[in-house]
């Protein structure tokens, strides 16, 4: 990932139109993209554990979910530095894509507060499953509202042409885009180790008691 | 430094400083894991005791 972040800055040609602040496209899209994945990859655990009906796929899902919320909250910050520089404003309302990702972002926020609210067991583990379900039809929505919306402001660099930008950037963001999944991956396997160790922990005191 | 340039490191700046509080949440909690594991070992060993 520093690997890509140092050739986007020292070896990537600077936007034309953009100029220096289109560095920020190389955080920015990456951290959605993966966010997106994320969210992916806790429905997809939901859908196993409502299939199997094995619990592990609920704390799977749920690590997912964390990991796509935090993401999903760096999205947000990144886009919006990016929008002042190139808009002047932190945020608007006019365009669909940010209003979508608020939306998709608010929704697997609440994912939390549903999940707490009910007592742990297997009730809680279907009900967040569903939940987490849900959420995944927003992505694709998500994801092509600044298509659908053919919207002046919000960037489309991928379309169905191909990718509008040099093969330089290209490179370097796909490196970037790999660097990200990689850390997000990684950031999973500890954070559901923590969870799956708390769990164990928890279950050996009450033999204990 | 333009008034980009200082955004552009703004925005590298949360994501690092977003890594740096994830590591110290996750060190934080091994380091709570590793006490309630010693614990346990404690209260294990006692068990076997007597």
């Amino acid at each position: 990932m520093i690997g890509g972040y140092a050739l986007a800055f020292y070896w990537a040609p600077e936007d034309a139109d953009q100029g220096f602040s289109q560095k920020i496209f190389y955080l920015h899209v990456p951290i959605a993209l993966t966010a997106y994945a994320c969210f992916g990859w806790g429905a997809w655990k939901a859908l196993r554990l409502l299939w199997t009906g094995e619990r592990r796929y609920d704390l799977e899902s749920y690590t997912a979910v964390h990991m796509g919320v935090i993401f999903g909250l760096l999205t947000l910050v990144t886009g919006s530095i990016w929008a002042k520089i190139s808009w002047g404003e932190w945020w608007t309302w006019g365009e669909r894509q940010l209003v979508l990702f608020l939306i998709l972002f608010l929704f697997y926020s609440s994912y939390f507060m549903l999940r707490y609210s009910t007592e742990s067991g297997p009730r809680r583990e279907r009900n967040s499953a569903v939940y987490a379900l849900f959420g995944v039809v927003l992505i694709p929505v998500s994801f092509l509202a600044v298509r659908i919306a053919g919207t002046i402001l919000h960037p489309t660099v991928f379309t169905h042409e191909g990718a509008n930008l040099p093969w330089q950037m290209l490179v370097c963001f796909l490196i970037c885009l790999g660097g990200m999944l990689a850390l997000a991956a990684t950031l999973y396997r500890v954070e559901l180790a923590g969870k799956r160790a708390s769990v164990s922990l928890r279950e050996l005191r009450e033999l204990l008691a | 430094m333009t008034t980009s340039e200082k955004y552009v490191t703004g925005a590298y700046l949360v994501l690092l400083g977003m890594l740096l509080v994830y590591l110290l949440i996750i060190a934080l909690k091994v380091s709570r894991l590793e006490e309630e594991l010693a614990d346990l070992t404690r209260a294990a060993r006692e068990k076997l005791d007597g």
